[in-house]
């Protein structure tokens, strides 16, 4: 039963990453890329690794495909126009395609054979989230902490890349406020009767 | 028929033939080539899982969650120099990118 589950799920995965890289608008390549990452979720599911796939429609379809997403329709790209000469490109794509599957197979085919079969997706534990939460912040403790520093790079990168300053619009200078003393704002004078200042 | 770790296996040799020719096919929008990467990086996911699955040990599956974090800050980082692109550029094509000729 699980065997044509596998078949059903890892078909419609193969079939939308393929519509992702041949979909004509990239929104439909984000929608579609959405959907294989829903589907690889499947996957891990079948196969009792339900903690990783819960986080990969947290983290993929959650946040990685909305930010494709606010991109692809931020960019105000004639997309139409990207396509063109698509068709070049396609005889050299599958030839370099049928190398890489032909090494796959070729290594798979000619490597050496010890395939694992101590099938276990929570070992030591009752619960898959159980049995990596015991390794988590023990063992991989290190490994852990330097996934928050990369994502805390990424996050404080991409934000000097895309902040800019306009010139043309008017922002509010703190300091320069803050700074303003009474002498700056106004001037006492003492015009006399009958002139002007 | 019993569902085995090879089957796994060439689910993820073909999605990383897939995210190869993705790369390789568009050649004017930077945009897909940063899904096909994505597309790449799930396939390792599904390797590393597999594996870490049937051989009984969990260490797999930490490490694809920091191919998972990875991934998403490579996004990230990959979007936006594609915005700072476009706005100096108007355009995304992937031919012209060869402007600071680094």
């Amino acid at each position: 039963m699980a065997f044509y589950a596998f078949c059903v799920i890892a078909f419609v995965t193969v079939i939308s990453a393929l519509m992702v890289i041949r979909a004509r608008n990239p929104v439909h390549s984000v929608l579609w890329l959405i959907l294989t990452f829903f589907s690889s979720a499947g996957l891990f599911v079948l196969i009792g690794a339900e903690f990783l796939a819960m986080l990969l429609v947290v983290v993929y379809v959650g946040a990685v495909a909305v930010l494709f997403l606010f991109v692809v329709m931020m960019l105000d790209v004639d997309f139409v126009e990207l396509k063109d000469g698509t068709l070049r490109y396609w005889p050299f794509a599958i030839l370099v395609g049928i190398v890489f599957a032909a090494e796959i197979v070729m290594a798979s085919v000619f490597g050496v054979h010890s395939l694992p079969d101590a099938f276990d997706a929570a070992p030591g534990a009752d619960t898959n989230a159980e049995a990596i939460g015991q390794v988590m912040y023990t063992d991989y403790l290190l490994l852990f902490q330097l996934a928050g520093v990369v994502l805390l790079v990424a996050m404080i990168g991409a934000i000097v890349l895309t902040l800019r300053h306009r010139p043309e619009t008017k922002r509010q200078n703190i300091a320069k406020q803050t700074s303003r003393r009474r002498g700056d704002a106004y001037e006492l004078k003492d015009p006399k009767p009958g002139q002007g200042i | 028929m019993e569902l085995g770790l090879s089957h796994y296996l060439a689910v993820s040799a073909a999605l990383f033939t897939i995210g190869v020719v993705g790369i390789f096919v568009n050649r004017k929008n930077i945009i897909v080539i940063l899904m096909a990467i994505e597309l790449i990086l799930l396939s390792v996911n599904l390797n590393l899982v597999a594996f870490s699955v049937f051989s009984g040990t969990i260490a797999g599956q930490i490490f694809a969650m920091l191919v998972l974090t990875v991934a998403a800050a490579e996004a990230a980082v990959g979007l936006a120099i594609l915005v700072v692109y476009f706005r100096n550029r108007r355009d995304i094509s992937v031919e012209n990118v060869d402007m600071m000729k680094g």
